[in-house]
């Protein structure tokens, strides 16, 4: 099979300080230049090295705006990825690596920056008279934010599968208690436990407060391409097993009415990842997985076939995610419920960490590092990086 | 058939967006049929599929021939939410309110979000059966919401 795997490579990492939301001492333009040339300096190459940009989710930092503020000789690839919320992360990533094994660029940053506070919110609904399309069928009915849009099909997925809470507290539990090894994270010196998760406020049920991402300032960045100049590189490569995007059948039918509701719509997507990558899921040794919120990373962990949709309940506790002891240890920098919410490219860093062998929660010998990018939406993607 | 109904009050309080068909007219038919109090979903006139929303193609066989059909009103709780943290200035008095999906089997099992009259504190089990209320509101538009049948 003629694939991108071991074609490329992620070989530089930068992100700024990460900031609540509103917090961030400069504009949003100057984090994501900030977040660039940081990953640049990691992969130890001049910025002007740089020719290609991709990014998801209607980045607001335009590729040639970067470009041009950064200097750059020339640039060859510009790309965006279709669709919101953090489904774009791992996409990005393999757009760049498609650019790259393609020959349209050498150096493809993939970038993300967010300051909400300088622009709109996403949890909250923009004020309007009127509404047509899509929303006309949710907005008069109060159903607007993303919490909202989720919690509906969270709750069909606990209803087929016999999920309850306990399942999603071990999500939040896991990633807050990674957060308290990793100074980087927002969380930090902030830990979780279980009574204050339940204790919390229902934003709507079934989401409890710590089942929601975190709104946060900041920006990341990682620099792909290909694996012989990625090998002369200082870091260790974390070379692309496997990269893939989509969505399954008709996800996107208006006011709910996807066929397979109860999914995070990976379900197409998980076996082209795995047939590319020649693995299977137990041979992955650490996971980051989006967390919009907690429901969808568990329906995504099913659907990418680490445990059966009816044993959620023996699989989705706290003491396999938690590292150091965990079967399988999730969201090991804290991810978007406690580290940052940086639309997901955060955990794309902290899987290139763990094949570097350098997170601040070290998986012990990590070979397979493997990132899910926006349960629940559409389109949706995943990657799987080795060290 | 349920009866028409007009609600004494809206489950919700005004000040929420109102359902406006789109520009092209693609539901210009089923905003003016709730207004009339009819609940209709657009259905293919050639291999009878039914589609919610609706769509200016049929997913099923590519016809663009499409139609809408009355329906009976009468479904059953697909899933449902509690909403308890108000995201719209006009909600901010109105939480704890229950937003349905529901699931309508006389309309090829197409679903439709709505809110749930009655106590929102009421415990809500999916499988419930619900009938349509018409939810008419000033300017001219009518919400489709659910009453336990
Ligand atoms: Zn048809």
């Amino acid at each position: 099979m003629n694939t991108i795997k071991d074609k490329v490579a992620i070989c530089g990492i930068g992100e700024t300080t990460y900031y609540k939301r509103g917090t961030a001492p400069v504009p949003e333009f100057r984090l994501a230049c900030e977040a660039i040339t940081k990953a640049a300096d990691d992969a130890g190459i001049p910025v002007t090295d740089i020719d290609g940009f991709a990014s998801y989710s209607n980045e607001r930092n335009d590729a040639s705006r970067v470009a041009t503020a950064l200097g750059l000789p020339h640039f060859s690839f510009s790309n965006m990825f279709w669709g919101g919320g953090g489904g774009g992360g791992s996409g990005a990533v393999a757009n760049a690596a498609a650019a790259v094994a393609a020959g349209y660029a050498k150096y493809v940053v993939v970038y993300r920056a967010l300051a909400q506070g300088q622009f709109g919110r996403f949890g909250q609904a923009a004020p309007a008279k009127t509404i047509s399309g899509d929303f006309a069928y949710t907005l008069p009915y109060g159903l607007m934010s993303p919490a909202q849009m989720f919690a509906m099909r969270v709750r069909r997925f606990m209803h087929e599968h016999h999920v309850e809470q306990e399942a999603f507290a071990a999500v939040a539990l896991a990633s807050y208690h990674h957060a308290q090894f990793n100074p980087r994270a927002v969380m930090y010196g902030r830990p979780l436990t279980r009574e204050a998760y339940y204790e919390s406020r229902w934003i709507v049920e079934p989401f409890h407060l710590y089942d929601c991402c975190l709104e946060n300032d900041g920006a990341a960045a990682c620099i792909v391409t290909s694996a012989e100049r990625a090998r002369d590189l200082k870091p260790k490569p974390a070379y692309l097993m496997a990269a893939a995007q989509g969505s399954d059948y008709r996800q996107n039918a208006p006011a709910h009415n996807a066929p397979d509701y109860a999914t995070s719509n990976f379900k197409t997507l998980a076996p082209r990842l795995f047939e590319m990558a020649e693995i299977g899921p137990q041979d992955v040794d650490v996971v980051q997985a989006y967390e919009n919120f907690t429901g969808g990373v568990v329906m995504s962990l099913v659907e990418h076939g680490f445990c059966d949709a009816d044993a959620v309940m023996d699989f989705c506790v706290y003491e396999n995610f938690a590292w150091p002891n965990g079967k399988l240890p999730l969201n090991t920098s804290g991810g978007n419920l406690a580290e940052c919410y940086m639309h997901g490219l955060e955990l794309v860093l902290e899987a290139v960490r763990q094949v570097r062998g350098a997170s601040t929660c070290q998986v012990k010998d990590a070979a397979i590092s493997m990132v899910v990018s926006g349960p629940m939406v559409t389109p949706v993607s995943s990657l799987i990086l080795r060290g | 058939m349920p009866t028409e109904q007009h609600s004494a009050k809206s489950v919700l309080p005004e000040g929420l967006p109102a359902p406006q068909s789109t520009r092209d007219g693609l539901d210009q038919g089923f905003w003016d049929a709730a207004r009339r109090h009819e609940l209709v979903v657009q259905r293919c006139n050639d291999c009878a599929t039914f589609q919610f929303g609706p769509e200016w193609i049929c997913h099923n066989c590519r016809s663009t021939n499409l139609g809408w059909h009355r329906v009976s009103g009468r479904g059953r709780v697909y899933s449902w939410e509690r909403v308890w943290h108000p995201v719209h200035p006009a909600l901010r008095d109105a939480c704890p309110y229950m937003v349905v999906l529901v699931e309508l089997p006389d309309a090829g099992n197409v679903r439709m979000v709505g809110n749930l009259t009655g106590d929102a504190r009421d415990e809500l089990t999916i499988g419930t059966p619900v009938e349509v209320v018409f939810e008419d509101h000033q300017p001219g538009f009518t919400l489709v919401q659910w009453r336990r049948a």
